[in-house]
């Protein structure tokens, strides 16, 4: 008698244009992703139509919902002078390993005093760091020294890269190269609060600054 | 490819006969897949595709301690005040009752930040309709490479400084949210308004606030 075969087993399908594009796709998100640092607040910036990316070295000021104010600034170098100048400032010490970490770090709000007991706190806990802020009140103005002091520093680190470009044979632009002073505010931040931060800008003569806001898109009339 | 191995250890098949295997190249490659797909999935969800931007807001310069400097004459200004989650606005001056000007003492009018009647967008449109309408036939100009680029950015910044171009001045009450401060900056962008400058409410401003609420 004649056998018919049945086909055995498992069909097989041709996975190979699949896994093509997937690792494609994976490579393609990989290489695009860019990943942020942990914030020790979360803001909600608020939107508008403007569609200027947020330049490379920033001195950037926070604002959280209850108005606690946090402080940040973009370049690690810079970050080290002015740490060690508020350090001196303020007669506050810490040790080498954490001025290596601060200058690394991201976005921090706390006081002087704070300071040691924030940079012995695991980066993972120190959203839940129990503080104020960084103090703005006209007794004690630590923000206006971070401030001044990393304006100073970036403006110093900010020519060096301006110098370098230029030894390179670019032709660089100066005002690509200087500090930028951005504010970052929650929606429901009070005003009132940002206009204290905003009063200590122009206490520095700093009266350009930058809102950062979520894109939106342009009304068509 | 890529098709699940069968096991071949079993002894089911053939009876005795042992067939040498041929030699298959195939590789499992499933686990492979997975991971890739578990990957693709993970960056497609953490990925932030829009980098967060900014708005450039310039302040007026702080006036030293010690030194008076009366405020500008400004024509052709609007103001705008913002108060809790209300925004009001007057024209030109300020005039107090005790001291009103031609057309009597100013009154707030209520606006909103919607698209429809009384929004900002609407008045600023009728207040900016010079800059916009200039606007409009230097983008012609420039589509048709009448102008430089760099030409068009400087007569637009002229052209916002014009007598004919309203210029609005920004107060704010104590309990105002940054969101209806940037809303209100985006709304002033938009309709192509050159000088902003955000200001202290003044003594006589906060009263006209206090009988509205």
């Amino acid at each position: 008698m004649p056998k018919i075969k049945m086909p055995k087993g498992t069909p097989s399908i041709d996975m190979t244009p699949m896994v093509d594009l997937a690792f494609l796709l994976v490579t393609f998100f990989m290489l695009t992703a860019s990943f942020r640092t942990a914030e020790p607040v979360t803001v909600e910036t608020p939107s508008s139509i403007s569609d200027k990316i947020i330049p490379e070295n920033v001195l950037m000021v926070t604002l959280d919902k209850d108005g606690r104010v946090f402080f940040n600034l973009s370049d690690p170098e810079a970050r080290k002078e002015m740490l060690n100048d508020m350090l001196g400032k303020y007669k506050v010490s810490l040790n080498q390993e954490q001025v290596e970490e601060f200058s690394f770090m991201s976005t921090f709000g706390c006081t002087m005093q704070e300071l040691p007991a924030y940079m012995k706190t695991e980066a993972a806990k120190r959203a839940g760091f129990p503080t104020k802020g960084i103090p703005t009140d006209s007794t004690n103005n630590e923000l206006l020294d971070w401030i001044s002091f990393a304006a100073k520093a970036a403006g110093n680190t900010g020519r060096t890269a301006f110098e370098a470009a230029k030894a390179k044979g670019a032709d660089p632009k100066m005002e690509d190269f200087k500090p930028k002073f951005i504010l970052r505010v929650d929606s429901k931040t009070l005003y009132k609060d940002a206009a204290t931060v905003i009063d200590v800008f122009r206490d520095l003569n700093l009266n350009n600054l930058n809102f950062v806001t979520s894109a939106e898109a342009i009304p068509v009339n | 490819m890529a098709q699940i191995a069968e096991s071949g250890g079993g002894d089911h098949g053939k009876k005795g006969k042992k067939r040498a295997k041929k030699g298959s190249t195939h590789v499992d490659m499933t686990p492979m897949v997975d991971l890739a797909f578990l990957l693709l999935t993970f960056f497609v969800l953490t990925s932030t595709f829009s980098k967060p931007k900014v708005m450039p807001l310039n302040y007026p310069a702080k006036v030293p301690d010690g030194e008076k400097v009366d405020a500008p004459k400004i024509n052709n200004a609007a103001t705008f005040i913002l108060a809790d989650d209300k925004v009001y606005y007057y024209r030109g001056e300020f005039y107090s009752k005790s001291q009103p000007g031609k057309d009597g003492p100013t009154e707030l009018e209520e606006a909103n930040f919607g698209s429809g009647e009384n929004s900002v967008r609407k008045l600023l449109a009728s207040w900016n309709d010079y800059v916009i309408k200039n606007k409009a036939i230097l983008e012609q100009k420039l589509d048709k490479k009448q102008i430089a680029d760099t030409t068009f950015k400087r007569k637009l910044d002229d052209l916002t400084k014009k007598p004919e171009a309203v210029k609005v001045l920004i107060k704010t009450d104590d309990k105002a949210l940054c969101k209806s401060f940037i809303d209100l900056v985006d709304e002033l962008k938009i309709a192509n308004v050159g000088v902003i400058a955000p200001t202290d409410l003044s003594p006589g401003e906060k009263e006209l606030l206090k009988e509205k609420n």
